[in-house]
Parts: structure tokens; sequence; C-alpha cells
């Protein structure tokens, strides 16, 4: 009854748009998988994550940065603002990278050109060091906004690798036409540099500058693989089942399109949405 | 308690936004519209916070004389254009519209030419035939620079269809692979933001 009265409130447009159905479907049944991988109790059991390259080599890189007594720098891209989840990945990427800078008494170099990015990375640097047992490691001009301009950014943040010659070098967040210019700038200094994004375009150049690449999911993965918490690994858990479903479905609908075709029917069906 | 109210404004914003995505509804769209416009709000607000973090950053790095001529310029370039928009305004033939076209947009202009070098210096790395991978990587390459230059036609005319089949295939199936993975772990990352499971943004630990 209450679906009629605002169906025919003014003749607008139904509180549900029936087109958005398989969608909203889809997004029930994968929000359903995570709820269930995150909360039950068998599922958060610890299972094997596959070893990425990576991440096993974030210790390497902090440790050479403090045997040559050169800072780490860390810079989410300017792509990216805080409501993306690349960026939220790319600061429990900082959580783990910063603690270990903490432990080490490395310098750790925060570039950004969002102001609201810098304010989260400040709190969550600060609060690394801090649980690192090292509060009076944190030094607040380290962390610091530079620009919002794509280009004065990558000026901005070339000329902080040319000057400082950091040792390491953590690109990891929403990359744009700067990848590159960052990524071999990087490179000239002799810096080990670890990257990640969310761009296709850009991955492909991270691939060829840069020592190692985290493709994809690697970089969602990386919170749960850096921190061993169980409920995020369960959550790496439901992208797989999603995966496994999304190739079943694949298979399903190249087949039914395939025998409607050679019965001489549309290639468009239910699959299509 | 300051977390649980930052983590309860979240959880009912997330939901909010998931909710108006599948209603046409005028009281959705306003609501999206609504939340679009008091972003753009903050993030103003929030600039004021940056500018205060440049200059701070800027002032105390300026002790070190070799960095102080780039400190300066900075301080100069962030202080000159809000004065010179604000005197004169920022119409075609002011100031301020000066400074844009003859010293902001050269020089970001020269930083995006850099591209072009570096593009050249990392494929001359990358494609470099180590190993079975890299070689393939250096023959899909190969054909694919060839049919895009004027080239192309002439050292075959099976170049271009091939270097399209590359693209079209092997390319787009890899780019798709991957595109399906960050949408899956984007999804999840969301979802453990809305949830409060996932609280590093709030510069906390997990749980």
């Amino acid at each position: 009854m209450v679906g009629q009265f605002i169906l025919a409130a003014a003749g607008e447009p139904g509180w549900f748009d029936i087109d958005k159905l398989p969608v909203f479907i889809i997004s029930l049944v994968s929000i359903a998988i995570v709820l269930y991988t995150t909360f039950h109790r068998k599922s958060r059991e610890k299972y094997q994550v596959r070893e990425i390259a990576g991440l096993k080599a974030v210790e390497e890189a902090i440790g050479r940065a403090t045997e040559m007594a050169r800072p780490v720098l860390f810079t989410p891209g300017w792509g990216g603002d805080i409501q993306r989840p690349t960026t939220i990945a790319s600061m429990n990427f900082l959580s783990h990278v910063a603690e270990k800078t903490a432990l080490y008494d490395s310098r750790l170099v925060y570039p950004t050109h969002d102001p609201v990015i810098m304010t989260v990375a400040q709190e969550v640097i600060k609060e690394s060091y801090a649980r690192a047992g090292f509060p009076d490691r944190y030094r607040d001009d380290d962390v610091s906004y530079v620009t919002s301009s794509q280009f004065g950014y990558a000026a901005a943040v070339d000329g902080l690798i040319s000057r400082q010659k950091p040792a390491s070098i953590f690109l990891l967040g929403t990359f744009e036409a700067e990848s590159l210019i960052l990524a071999e700038t990087g490179n000239s200094v002799g810096a080990i540099q670890i990257a990640g994004t969310d761009s296709t375009i850009q991955l492909s150049f991270f691939i060829v500058a840069c020592d190692y690449t985290l493709i994809g999911e690697e970089l969602f993965a990386a919170s749960g693989y850096l921190s061993d918490d169980k409920s995020i690994l369960a959550s790496v858990r439901a992208q797989d089942i999603l995966k496994v479903l999304i190739i079943l479905y694949l298979i399903v609908a190249v087949v039914w399109s395939t025998i409607a075709a050679m019965n001489g029917g549309t290639t468009d069906g239910w699959w299509s949405f | 308690m300051d977390r649980k109210l930052a983590l309860g404004i979240c959880f009912i914003f997330g939901v909010i936004m998931f909710a108006q995505y599948f209603s046409q509804h005028p009281m959705a769209r306003v609501v999206n519209q609504a939340v679009l416009e008091y972003w753009q709000i903050i993030f103003a607000f929030t600039l004021l916070v940056g500018v205060a973090s440049f200059m701070k950053s800027s002032f105390r790095k300026m002790r070190k004389p070799s960095d102080r001529p780039y400190q300066i310029l900075g301080l100069l370039g962030l202080i000159s254009m809000p004065v010179l928009a604000l005197v004169w305004g920022i119409k075609a033939g002011t100031p301020f519209m000066w400074m844009f076209e003859n010293v902001q947009a050269p020089m970001q202009a020269t930083v995006f030419s850099l591209l072009a070098f570096f593009v050249a210096s990392a494929s001359f790395r990358g494609f470099r035939a180590r190993s079975l991978q890299a070689a393939i990587l250096l023959g899909a390459a190969s054909i694919i620079l060839l049919s895009r230059s004027s080239l192309g036609g002439i050292v075959s005319d099976y170049l271009p269809p091939v270097a399209e089949w590359i693209r079209n295939n092997p390319s787009m199936a890899a780019r798709r692979a991957i595109l399906i993975g960050i949408g899956l772990g984007s999804l999840t990352t969301s979802l453990r933001v809305i949830l409060g499971i996932e609280r590093t943004w709030l510069g906390g630990s997990q749980r």
C-alpha cells in the first residue's frame, strides 16, 4: 500500500529504478558474501594468501633507506581523493610503512595534492609512530600539501626526489599522466620503487619503470597481508569467491550466447545489463 | 566517542549514497546533489588547511640555504596569484590572466612534455628481451608501434589487422581481468569502511 502511494505521488518516478534491478541483486549478493566471510567464524580462520613480491619487498626497501641514511618517499598520486577506495588502500599501506620507518628511525616524506589526504595521512603516520613506540620521531613537516595542479604536483615531487634522493619510493594510489614522470625520476636517483594503482593505463608505465608493481586487487589485499588482520583477509577471500562467480557467469553467458547465435537468435539476452 | 561519531556518520552516509543510486525519485536526486554540494563546501575549507601547511612547511625549509630559492618562489606564487585576482579580477587582459597564460600554463606544459622523454627511456629499459615474457612484450610492442606509424602499411598489409587483434583480444582480455579485480577490491574496501571494519582512515588501528 505504501509502495502504491509512492508510485502514484504526482506522477513522479518510483523510489526504485527497475532498470537497475540486476545491479541491485548483484550488489546484494556481493555484500552478503563479504559479510559472511568477514563475520562467520570459520571463514575468518587462517588460510593461505599467495606471496606478493611487492609486499615482501617493503621491509627490504625501508631497511635499504635506513642503511643509506636517506628518506623514504610515499605519495598517493594526483588522481584520487579520500573517497576513493584506492586511497583508503594506500593509507593502510602507509600505516605499515610508517610503523617500520618509526622502528628503524628512517625519515618518511609524504607529499600530496589534496589537503584532506594530507590531514588523514598525518593522523595515520602519527598513530603508526605511536604504535611503534616512537611518537617523538614523527615530523609534521614531512607530510605536506604541495599543490592541487597536476603538473605542479609532478614538478614538486620530482624536485623532492631530485634534491633529497630517497632510497625507497612508494607510489601507491590513483595516478594519471604524472605516474611515469615520478617513476622515471625515482629510477634516475637509484631508488627502489614499489608502485600500485587502479589505473590500467598507468600500471603499464609502473611495470616498466618500478622494481615491484602491485597489479589490480593486490593493492587492496595489501592491508590484510601486511597487518595479518583476519577480518581484512576474510574480505580478500570474498573477492576470490566473487571472482569465481564472475568466471562461471561469463562461461554460461558465452555458451548461451553462442548457442543463441548458432540458432539464428540475437546475441543480446539476459546476460547483458 | 569521536571515532564512534565519525564511524556512525560514515555508515549512515554510506548507506544513503548506496540506496540513492538505485532510485530515480526526485528526493533521491536532491539528496545526492546536496551531499555533493556539501563535499565541495568542505573541500573549499580544507584548502585553507593545505595553504597553511604549505606556508608552514616552506618557512621551515627556508632555514636550509640550498632549498631557500625554491621556497621563496613557491610562496611568491601562492601569495601573488590571489592578490592579483582580488585587485584586478580574473577576466582576459588582467595581470592574473597574464600570469596564468605566460607563467603557469607554460610551466605545466614543460613538465608534461618531459613525459615524451620518459616514455622513450622507460621503453628502452622495458623492451629488452631478457626472458620469454619480455620477448613477447617486445614483439607485441613492435607490431603496435609499427602499425601506428606510417610505416605500418608499407611493411605489410597484415600488420594493421594483427595490431588491432592484439589490442582487442589479448590486451583487452588482460585489461578487463585487472579491472574486475580492481572493481572487487574497491567493493570490499568500501564495505569495510562503511561497516567500520576498516579504520585506518581515522588514523587508528583496524579494530
